[in-house]
Formats: structure tokens, sequence, C-alpha cells
């Protein structure tokens, strides 16, 4: 009898949740799996856009895939450099911001004013500012001029090949050095990532720091074995937050490569297969990361 | 006063044998490196908007003027009205004020439903449906364009290549390229831009309630749907008014959905599309002044992009003033227990 309610009881939570989600399985369906799958199809043929009626597909094999790969000479140095991008930017921008986020959990004057700050790049830069931003050839320019008016007695120059003279660590501080070049990308692409840390830091509680204290630790291996195995799992979220923003960013070169592809030589079939060799790198990409990642993260409770 | 506080402080620091004065010093060392350091970070990410400002009040001269770098020498408010102009006036504000909030309603009521589903019910697949919303947030909207175009162009219900309820009817599909009702739909159904966050931003949140509440209100005699209507979504207002303001802010400058949906030809109907076609809607009027073949020197394209742009941030920095707590916490709470 109550083996028999209690199973009603599931039976009808299993029918509410599908009527809760259903609005996303609709959506889903019809506006992401349907027109994948038909990116999917249209990889595989040459569509005829200017037709009599309307759209017609051929179908050519792995034509277009061929042509990605060994012919369009644009695609692979691009999605190479998309790549080796991304292997620079996303450790930066996880670095950088557990650092702000270890900044402003301190407490100082002007601290709302200047989260305030760190977090509008999330509101201003998204979307189409973005593009116009790296689009702006002015400021560009200007950045040239002051670089040449002040070249001759540049500290950072004189210093960076003092540090690329080195031979054994030269490759570290060629990336360091890129990082630095970079760094105001990097800022503006970590707002939410700061936040995510900081809302991270603040839930360890602070009787850990202080047991850790009296049993002797100094705050560097307090950090190392009590902060740092904390948010093991939010590094986890925004390292995967990262890469999703990094990749589905529409200023990069092989974004644009793309969307000219389309809208400037109408060949549907070969951007399809353009996006979906990207997409399925990034899910591997992804995959492979939060599986290794996984295994390494540090659940509390 | 303060020579008694001083003898008793090297007065102590004797005592403590040079530590106290030490610690002094670094400590004050490492605040004045973190000013330095937070106030070099903060005017690198203002930069680009004190800038756009500067260059908004110049006069033209000022621009080709290698002198003038910031601070404008000829002042004028003649940039602003131009881009104004150009822009398209008030018609994109209104515009986008419109379809953005029927847009960033759709999606919040959408996407709480669907959020609260996947927090507080079992059923079966839910793993894999929550896969589901993983991917609909990974796939670049770029991929999804062309297909969404042509889909669009002879929709039906289910939409599967001309088989669907319309066709069996009426044996023509609905064309929905360029029409609001588009997108709208597509916002219902949770799939809109960045729809897969809400998602998970509002299921963080209801994963975040006590338990207790519902089955309070189960023992009281609510049903599932009143529970949730009158229990929990009054608690999820504050998650709901961020992902209502997530999804007008993002909506307004987003360019990708905005040109596949809203588009048609050179009515430029949105912000983000108006913004994109403003260079080209300038060269076009200027060719009609001084004749074909005219081209408008960067400088002053740039000058009018950089005003227009600003110009089109106002309203969404007022917002974030005004609602900064509403935007921080709400990631903040969906941060916690990923």
């Amino acid at each position: 009898m109550a083996k028999a309610k209690r199973r009603d009881l599931a039976r009808g939570n299993a029918i509410a949740g599908y009527l809760f989600i259903l609005p996303f399985i609709i959506g889903f369906v019809l506006f992401l799996l349907i027109p994948l799958a038909s990116s999917l199809y249209m990889s595989f043929t040459e569509v005829d856009a200017l037709g009599k009626k309307g759209f017609s597909y051929t179908w050519i094999g792995l034509k277009n895939y061929n042509e990605v790969f060994f012919v369009n000479s644009q695609y692979v140095p691009n999605l190479l450099t998309q790549l080796k991008d991304m292997a620079l930017f996303v450790p930066g921008i996880l670095v950088f911001s557990f650092f702000m986020a270890v900044l402003l959990n301190q407490d100082f004057h002007g601290r709302t004013f200047v989260r305030a700050v760190y977090f509008l790049p999330v509101i201003l830069s998204s979307g189409i500012m973005v593009g116009l931003e790296t689009n702006n050839s002015l400021l560009a320019g200007m950045k040239d001029l002051i670089q040449k008016d002040t070249s001759s007695v540049s500290i950072t120059q004189t210093l960076e090949s003092i540090l690329l003279t080195g031979q054994t660590a030269n490759k570290f501080f060629q990336y360091v050095i890129d990082l630095v070049n970079k760094v105001y990308d990097i800022a503006i692409a970590s707002g939410i990532q700061i936040i995510i840390f900081l809302s991270g830091l603040q839930t360890i509680s602070p009787s850990m720091y202080e047991a850790a204290k009296i049993e002797g630790c100094t705050a560097w291996e307090s950090f190392w074995k009590i902060t740092f195995p904390m948010i093991s799992s939010i590094i986890l979220v925004n390292l995967i937050y990262t890469i999703v923003d990094f990749c589905t960013k529409s200023n990069s070169d092989l974004m644009t490569l793309i969307t000219n592809t389309l809208y400037l030589n109408f060949d549907y079939g070969l951007t399809a297969a353009m996006s979906w060799v990207y997409f399925v790198i990034i899910m591997g990409i992804l995959g492979i990361l939060s599986f290794i990642i996984t295994r390494w993260v540090y659940y509390y409770d | 006063m303060t020579k008694q506080e001083n003898i008793t402080f090297w007065e102590r620091n004797r005592k403590s044998g040079g530590y106290l004065l030490r610690k002094r010093i670094g400590e004050f060392i490492f605040r004045f490196c973190r000013a330095v350091l937070l106030v070099g970070l903060c005017f690198l990410i203002l930069q680009p908007l004190l800038h756009k400002f500067s260059i908004s009040m110049m006069a033209e001269g000022d621009l080709y003027d290698k002198t003038v770098i910031n601070v404008p020498r000829h002042f004028s408010t003649e940039p602003i009205k131009s881009s104004w102009k150009w822009l398209g006036s008030f018609k994109p504000f209104f515009t986008s004020i419109r379809i953005g909030i029927v847009v960033a309603l759709l999606q919040v009521l959408s996407c709480t439903l669907v959020g609260y589903g996947f927090a507080r019910y079992k059923f079966p697949l839910k793993n894999f449906w929550f896969a589901c919303v993983i991917l609909l947030i990974v796939v670049p909207a770029q991929t999804l364009m062309t297909p969404l175009q042509l889909l669009l162009a002879d929709w039906d219900f289910p939409g599967i290549k001309g088989i669907g309820i319309l066709h069996l009817i009426t044996g023509k599909g609905l064309r929905l390229t360029g029409k609001e009702i588009a997108y709208y739909i597509v916002c219902a159904g949770c799939a809109g831009y960045k729809g897969g966050l809400y998602i998970y931003m509002m299921r963080q949140h209801f994963r975040n309630e006590p338990k207790e509440l519902e089955e309070a209100a189960y023992v009281d005699g609510c049903n599932r749907w009143t529970t949730f209507w009158k229990i929990l979504l009054p608690g999820a207002r504050p998650m709901m008014v961020s992902c209502f303001l997530f999804s007008f802010v993002w909506w307004w400058t987003d360019g990708v959905y905005s040109r596949v949906f809203f588009s048609k030809g050179n009515n430029w109907a949105t912000i983000a599309n108006a913004l994109n076609g403003l260079v080209e809607n300038m060269n076009h009027d200027m060719e009609k002044i001084y004749g074909k073949g005219y081209i408008v020197p960067t400088a002053r394209s740039e000058q009018i992009l950089s005003t227009a742009t600003l110009l089109t941030l106002i309203p969404l920095v007022l917002i974030y003033i005004l609602a900064q707590k509403s935007f921080v916490e709400s990631i903040s709470q969906s941060g916690i227990k990923g």
C-alpha cells in the first residue's frame, strides 16, 4: 500500500518535472537540435542558395572538409592561432581573476567602487562592443604614437631584452611578457570569474584559518593547504566558463573568417564544415580538461 | 598628544626588539603596492570609456592635430549631434527597449520554470537533459545562424524540412525571417541568447532554498504548482530580477541574434544593428553631399562611431549604477556549489 503510494508520488514528480522543463525541451529540439543537425547535413553538401526554388542541396561527401583542411589557406592557421591564444589567455585569466579576487576580498577604502569597476566590462564589453573596440584604429594609431615617442627611454623594453637574453627561461619569459602585453584583454574578460572566485573565498570559514594559525601554519602554507583545495571546484567552474566565453567570442579571426565565408561568399556548406570542425575541437578540449580536473577537485562536504 | 603617542610607539618598538616598526613598514608597503595596482587596473578598464568621452567632445579639426591627444583644444557638441542623427535618433533606442523587455521577460519566465524543474524534481533522463543545457551554453551562436535562417524562412511545427502541422493544413510554412515574433518564440523556448546560462542561474538559486519550505507547503495542502507559484516564486524574485537585467543588458549589445532576426535590409532596427550599420550609413550620406567616391576619413568615422557607442552605453551604465548589487550577487550565488 505504502509502496504503491510512493511509486505514485515518484511518477507524479517525474511528470511534473517534465512539465516544468517542457519549454526547454521544445526550444532545445526546435532551435538547437534541428539547426545543428541540418548544419551537419549542410557540411556534407554543396548548397545552392541562388537557385529558383530556394535552396537546393547536392551531396558531395567530405569535399567541404577536405577544403577546410587542405585547400583553404586561412582556416588552419587561424584555428591554430585561436588555440594558441586560448592556451595563453585561459590560464592568464584564471590566475589574474583569482589574484584580483584575493585582493578584493581584503578590507580597504573604496572597495565597492573598485569592485563595481571590475564588473563593468561584463556589462559593457559584450557582443558587438568588443568588435568595435578592436576595430578602433584611431586608438591603435595613438598607441603607436605614444610608443614611438617613449621607446628610446623605455624601461620595460630594456627589461624585456635583459630577461629574454637568458636561454633556458626564454620561453617562459616570452609567455609572461605576452600576457602582460595583453593585460587589458585579460582584465575585461575576467569580470564574472572574479565575482565567482570572490564568492568562493567568502564561503571558507575563518575558523579554519584560525585553527591553522594556532597550529603554526604560515600564510603561505595555509593558502596552499586551505584556500586552494577549498576553491578547487570553483576553479573548474571558472575554467569551463572561461573557455566557453573565449571560444564563442565573435571578434576572433577565426569567427570573422567563418562569418565572412557566409556573408561574403555565401558558401553555406563550407561555413557549416568550418564551424563543425571548430565546435568538435572545443568540445574535445572541454571534455578532456573537465575529466582531468574533476578527479583532482576536492569537495569539502 | 601626538608626541605622547610617538613616545609610546617607539617605546613599544624598543621593547619588541624592532618588530613593531618592521611590521608597520611592511604593512605600509603592502598597502601602497595594492593601491597602485588597483588604481592602475581600474584606470586600464576605464581608459577606453574616458578616451571615447574625450574624442566625442572634440571639434573635427582636433582629430587631425597630432598635438591633441586627450584634452580637446576646441570643444564641440557637433560629434554628438551628428552621431545621434546617423544612429537614427530615438528610434533604435525605443525599438531595442521594447524588444529587450519582451525578450527578457520571456527568457526569465521560461528559464525560471525550467530551472525549478531541474533543481527540485527527479525524473528519468534528468542528467541527459541537463547535459543538453550545457550544450546550449557551449554551442557558439555562429554555428546555428545559417540553419536558423533557413529554418525561419519556411517555419513549421515541429519544422523538419516541410513536414509539420502547417504543411498538412495549408501546404505552406510560415515565413518568419525578419519578424520579431520569431525571436520571441526562440526565447520562450529558452534557446535565446545565453538562455542556458539563465537556466543554470535559476537552478542554482532554487537548489540553495531549504527543502523544508516545500515540505511544509505540501503538508498544508498545496499542490505542486501552487507550491511553486505561491511559495518559491516570491523568494526567487531577486534572482529573477537579476536574470532579467542580464538578459536585457546582453541583448542590448548582442550583434549575432540581432543580425539574424531583426535586420530588414537597410532598416537598422535595433541598437546593435544601428551601430553596425552606422559607418556605412554615414558614408552613404556623405557620398550624396560630396559626390560618389568620397571616403570619410578614418579618424572622423572612428569619432562618430565612438560617440555613438558612448551614447548607446549610457542606458547600460545607468542600469548598472542603479542595480549593481543585483548583478553581482546573482553571479556570486550561482558560483557556489558549482
